[in-house]
């Protein structure tokens, strides 16, 4: 902790000034920049003091891995390696995070299930990781386009689990992140996804902070379990697992451990609602219908509700911010006056409309959809449907879009 | 017609430089003062193979991303995309918009009459321009083709000012861009084209005037109208 504080206002080797993470995130002066979502990754990372980077190519994550290893070569981040493959990234991203590191990786789609191992170790070995997820379809026939089917599989691996909505979100959520991930009764990594392609690839407008101000550095010292010394081999990467005493108290110390790491999973819920303001955010709760939905399928349902708006049709929307931990009284709160509630979903399964389920009192009110998946687009026009279609309304047969 | 938003889809093949357009025509648009995101959207990255890019250009925040399913203006890069059918709609117009453009890079007609007629049904003018001759006669390349669809775009719209194209290509090709490897080789190979940087920026924006020009008088001609602005204000 001293440590930290004491470094407030120095400088490192790039010159970036160590600043109070609170003041560089809500009080430092933003410039507004006109980048694509992976350009934006690099420019949070170039702020977010890392000391180890490790990549692997698959697209849509691709560009920001290769950016990053320009911010190696330049001289922002401590190492940076091409791994052997996702699953070998993500052990390396383990050794890095066990020695003390601030860690960074990012995947997608087939990748990040191959790596699927290693998450629930990470979380076990209370590694608090940053892993970008720039969601892409996972099943044959092969899709390289986003799909959100992958997180289904990341929410029950005891890692935090957030999703983006845009390039924005991507930049303060990165630095943002570290600080709850890094949180002593935290202690977790952090999957920070966002919908390939319609956030890494699209250009919009993000407000960056200044590039001469960076986070403070990651103190493991810090951490609520031994950091290893990766300097006195042989290192030993796990402690005894329980199981080899077989006996009734080392089941009972792992199950115990797993406990432990979903509570510090809720207790991350406060450090996330200080600094994401809040684990949802939501608009117009007093109406009869609302729109629930996480990523691009945000951003969609802003569209259709402007168009229901020229209809005269009154639609509220609530963006869900972090799915671990799952935002279930807020969600319970900002539902309590709709009648239908409607959850778009960019994957075949609708996992969240069936976490919103699972979630809410009279759970008829949820409407799961519209869905598309495998990689194909969501015009806002087939959610306007969907709510017309729900109300006993004319459909529109022409589909008209936004501007006429 | 002067609408909110113009959505504008361009279908190009891989290594014609539609994505780099539409990110071209969207940074422009961001300078000049309006809301603007641009998008890809592409298979494996090979050449000749369907690849389509995305242009929101608009009076208020733009949220909506992602394949434009709903096009004011398509702007069709390739012959082939129409007469091999390498587009990811089929017809490649479809989810036009009424009173909307389709601006084909062809010195030849390549519509039938069936897709001639259902576009006039929906009010929808087609303008050819033979951009990569353009591109080869001022450019002295065939790889600015994409500067003469920007250009085109530019001219019958208005979306944007030739002042803020300038600052975007500077900004695009004057200092080194990472992207893939694909476009790494094709960024490359332009600036091997030219003997200097200066070269490349001047040629590629003398490409995007004259089809600008082309296409602006085309526009006045025939009494094509599509600008983005406010229509209550208009009215």
């Amino acid at each position: 902790m001293a440590e930290t504080k004491s470094i407030i206002g120095t400088q490192n080797k790039k010159g970036q000034t160590y600043t109070d993470a609170w003041k560089l995130l809500n009080e430092a002066p933003r410039t507004p920049s006109f980048f694509t979502g992976s350009e934006v990754i690099k420019e949070a990372i170039r702020r977010a003091s890392c000391d180890v980077m490790i990549a692997y190519p698959i697209t849509p994550q691709s560009e920001a891995a290769a950016l990053i290893g320009e911010l190696f070569a330049e001289g922002y981040v401590g190492d940076y390696f091409r791994g052997e493959s996702e699953f070998a990234v993500m052990s390396q991203c383990a050794g890095a995070a066990f020695g003390g590191a601030r860690v960074f990786t990012t995947t997608a789609g087939p990748g990040t299930m191959r790596a699927m191992e290693n998450f629930p170790m990470w979380a076990g070995s209370r590694l608090p990781i940053q892993m970008i997820v720039t969601c892409r379809g996972i099943n044959s026939p092969l899709s390289i386009q986003p799909d959100t089917l992958e997180i289904a599989y990341l929410l029950n691996t005891g890692m935090l689990v957030w999703h983006a909505e845009t390039a924005q979100d991507f930049f303060d959520w990165i630095l943002k992140g570290y600080m709850v991930s890094e949180e002593p009764d935290v202690h977790l990594p952090l999957a920070l996804c966002c919908d390939g392609f319609f956030v890494t690839h699209t250009k919009d407008v993000v407000n960056l902070t200044p590039a001469d101000m960076c986070l403070p550095p990651y103190d493991p010292y810090r951490s609520p379990v031994p950091c290893m010394d990766m300097e006195c081999p042989p290192v030993r990467m796990m402690r005894d697992p329980f199981v080899m005493k077989s006996n009734y108290i080392s089941y009972a110390t792992h199950a115990s451990w797993q406990q432990e790491i979903w509570a510090a999973v809720e207790r991350s819920r406060k450090h996330s609602i200080h600094w994401l303001n809040g684990l949802i955010d939501a608009e117009n709760t007093d109406t009869d219908i609302m729109i629930v939905a996480s990523g691009t399928a945000v951003s969609q349902g802003r569209e259709a509700i402007r168009m229901l708006e020229d209809e005269g049709v009154r639609c509220g929307l609530v963006k869900v911010k972090t799915l671990r931990p799952w935002p279930e009284e807020e969600i319970r709160e900002a539902t309590k006056n709709a009648k239908h509630i409607f959850v778009p979903e960019f994957n075949v399964t609708g996992w969240l409309a069936k976490e919103i389920k699972a979630t809410i009192p009279n759970h008829h009110r949820v409407h799961a959809g519209p869905h598309v998946c495998g990689g194909m687009t969501m015009p806002p026009e087939i959610i306007v449907n969907e709510i017309k279609t729900a109300l006993g309304m004319k459909k529109s047969f022409v589909m008209a879009g936004r501007g006429s | 017609m002067i609408k909110r938003r113009l959505n504008i889809r361009m279908s190009g093949l891989g290594g014609q430089g539609a994505v780099t357009a539409a990110h071209v025509l969207a940074m422009a648009a961001n300078r000049d003062g309006k809301f603007s995101i641009s998008n890809p959207f592409f298979g494996a990255e090979k050449r000749m193979a369907p690849a389509e890019s995305y242009c929101r250009i608009g009076i208020e925040r733009i949220y909506d991303r992602g394949e434009l399913v709903f096009p004011d203006v398509i702007q069709v890069f390739h012959p082939q995309v129409i007469t091999m059918g390498k587009s990811y709609t089929m017809p490649f117009y479809s989810g036009v918009k009424e009173g909307g453009v389709v601006i084909i890079n062809s010195a030849q007609p390549l519509l039938s009459d069936e897709d001639v007629e259902r576009l006039k049904d929906l009010n929808v003018a087609v303008f050819y321009i033979a951009g990569t001759e353009l591109a080869i006669e001022v450019a002295g390349t065939e790889l600015s083709t994409n500067m003469a669809m920007i250009g085109s775009v530019s001219g019958i719209t208005k979306c944007v000012s030739m002042d803020a194209l300038d600052g975007a290509l500077q900004e695009r090709f004057g200092k080194k861009f990472v992207a893939s490897g694909g476009t790494a080789s094709l960024d490359e190979a332009i600036k091997k084209k030219f003997a200097k940087k200066e070269m490349l920026l001047a040629k590629n924006l003398a490409t995007v005037k004259a089809a600008y020009e082309i296409a602006s008088e085309w526009a006045d001609k025939n009494n094509v109208e599509l600008r983005v602005g406010n229509p209550a204000v208009a009215a």
